[in-house]
């Protein structure tokens, strides 16, 4: 396929203006400004794109929920989602560090459909690289006029903002990003109201993805039934980036057709497994929060939102992480489980108690003290969590544990029978 | 409690935002560049600033991990010990690191020159594993670049390799 997201990464200078307007860069800003925005918001709904940050709502249709006429009083905001902190994703940042105009044409392009008149770029704050890049793309993008008063002479104003977290993984929650950048501790807040009625200091606004946005500018510029082309089929469409990580030999960000089968992606692009004659054991394939996947149910498993969600998992973030046999699974099951325990913003008692009761027993089955009642125990306590909780994070803590129990229940099993795990090194 | 040129730089970054409250993390981050942490003084010029409570800021303060209350070595080492880059490794870099010198996660080396801290993922799972040196990150770490780098910062020299990722490691058996 050909390049689109990627398409700057690796070419001499592609952060700077100079380099991304000599490829083509800001073209697609000045089209888009002269078409109706309405018109955009429906391309956008043609082309299928669905949301990159995990969730997969589809982006035009989100985008419709925005007022149409804001005032000055009640203005319009877009937020550009790059907190990235799901573990094993990395995507967002090749688009940030190496080609930032794209990311700042996507946010124009998309605030200009909204009509929204400041956009926040919603950094993770270890991302400083990122932020001084992106800082530096906006100042240059400002003296070109694509960013301030009166864009290109359409009589549309913005302004954008780069606003760095202070790391806190919750903040990639949506409401929790808001209330971060309003100034407070992350807690995630109640939904309804949803943001486009209710979002940053009570202003209409909507959050989206990085990837999302940088695919916003070629869906104006080469049109939606263009990128509908790409992909499985019209509900899973566009190019995709899928970030490798774990035991294989070329880890990275790929950029493929939506849809593209998992073990291509594992075997062609990230070069296979790591260690010569070590066979897959597991993948997870959207991020930790998604359940994890046997090796057989690898096969023949394509990466989109809908097959992904067949199998039982989620595309999320799709950050790929891949196990071969010498894994420890009850070892990367308590490190997942730290993370959330470490990460519960501590706001609903079920996901601030239930993740810390999750990390503690698997804890004890580690230390090998662990009894074969705390493997119901465990998956009680991440059953009881579910669906109960403002935010998604309890969710994101269950899934993995609850499919990790289930798929590799021998191995716990043999943790508590024996104290150490069936498979020598971790 | 600071000179005009850091208050002008708090005044800009006041002037980007609709409301004075978002200021809050921003002006912390400045304060952390510029101390090295955020004391109880800090966080009252920050209230003052942004016009929230004291109490507000010491909230904001406690609840993201990237804002320190006390002074830390000059080169804080930030381990990456979430599951990508526990495969490729992390636990003998860290488990190096500790021996090396001679201290425990959370804790400074007596001259005050490196303390060891562990983080959740970095965002950096394709170059695993990585060590955030201060705002650095150093990918692709092994026990060798682990050491270069640890060694050529004890002797006040310029770090061997840049920041980014190394070159592909290959695992040892036991990683």
């Amino acid at each position: 396929m050909e390049k689109v997201l990627t398409r700057n990464v690796g070419i001499e200078g592609s952060r700077t203006i100079e380099v991304y307007r000599k490829r083509g860069g800001y073209e697609t800003l000045a089209k888009a400004l002269k078409m109706d925005p309405d018109a955009i918001i429906e391309e956008v709904k043609a082309s299928g794109l669905r949301g990159r940050g995990g969730a997969g709502f589809p982006a035009g249709v989100k985008w419709s929920f925005m007022p149409k006429e804001p005032t000055p009083e009640r203005p319009n905001y877009l937020v550009c989602n790059a907190d990235e902190s799901e573990p094993g994703t990395f995507k967002d940042r090749v688009i940030i560090e190496n080609d930032p105009h794209l990311l700042l044409e996507g946010c124009l392009c998309s605030a200009f459909a909204m009509r929204a008149s400041r956009v926040f770029i919603y950094i993770r704050g270890e991302y400083t690289l990122g932020a001084k890049v992106l800082e530096r793309a906006i100042g240059e993008a400002r003296e070109a006029g694509f960013v301030g008063e009166d864009i290109l002479g359409s009589g549309w104003s913005c302004d954008i903002v780069v606003h760095r977290g202070g790391g806190a993984y919750i903040c990639g929650e949506e409401t929790a990003l808001m209330t971060s950048i309003e100034g407070k501790r992350g807690n995630p807040r109640l939904k309804p109201p949803f943001p486009a009625q209710f979002g940053v200091y009570g202003y209409p606004t909507t959050i989206n993805n990085v990837e999302t946005l940088s695919c916003v500018p070629f869906i104006i510029e080469r049109g939606a039934s263009w990128f509908a082309s790409i992909g499985t089929d019209e509900r899973n469409t566009g190019p995709k980036l899928y970030g490798v990580s774990g035991h294989v030999k070329n880890p990275g960000v790929f950029e493929l057709p939506m849809g593209t089968e998992l073990m291509e992606i594992i075997e062609e692009h990230a070069g296979g497994m790591l260690r010569e004659g070590k066979a897959l054991k597991a993948v997870i394939p959207g991020g930790s929060s998604t359940p994890v996947l046997r090796a057989d149910e690898c096969r023949g498993l394509r990466m989109d939102f809908d097959s992904v969600a067949k199998a039982g998992s989620m595309l999320g973030s799709a950050a790929i992480i891949v196990m071969d046999e010498t894994t420890d699974m009850v070892a990367v099951m308590e490190r997942i489980a730290h993370f959330y325990a470490h990460e519960s913003c501590g706001q609903c008692t079920p996901c601030r108690e239930g993740t810390g009761w999750i990390e503690k027993i698997l804890r004890r089955i580690r230390r090998g003290e662990g009894t074969p009642e705390d493997l119901d125990v465990l998956d009680q306590v991440a059953a009881n969590m579910q669906g109960i909780t403002v935010c998604p994070l309890a969710d994101a803590a269950a899934m993995p544990c609850r499919s990790f129990l289930e798929k590799f229940r021998d191995e716990f099993e043999h943790y508590v029978r024996h104290g150490r795990s069936p498979v020598a090194a971790g | 409690m600071f000179d005009e040129q850091f208050e002008k730089r708090a005044d800009e970054i006041l002037a980007r935002y609709p409301r004075r409250e978002s200021a809050v993390m921003p002006l912390l981050h400045l304060v952390q560049e510029r101390e090295g942490y955020v004391s109880l003084a800090a966080e009252r010029w920050v209230a003052e600033k942004t016009g929230v409570s004291p109490a507000h800021v010491h909230g904001v303060v406690t609840f993201y991990t990237m804002f320190r209350t006390e002074r830390h070595g000059k080169y804080v080492l930030h381990f990456c010990t979430t599951v990508s880059c526990m495969l490729r490794g992390v636990d003998h870099l860290l488990a190096h690191a500790k021996e090396k010198l001679g201290i425990e996660v959370g804790e400074t080396t007596p001259d005050g020159l490196f303390t060891i801290l562990t983080v959740e993922c970095l965002g950096s799972c394709g170059t695993a594993p990585v060590v955030q040196v201060n705002d650095d990150y150093y990918e692709d770490m092994d026990i060798e670049r682990l050491d270069a780098l640890l060694d050529a910062l004890a002797a006040g020299k310029e770090p061997p390799f840049p920041p980014g990722p190394g070159p592909r490691r290959v695992l040892v058996e036991g990683d």
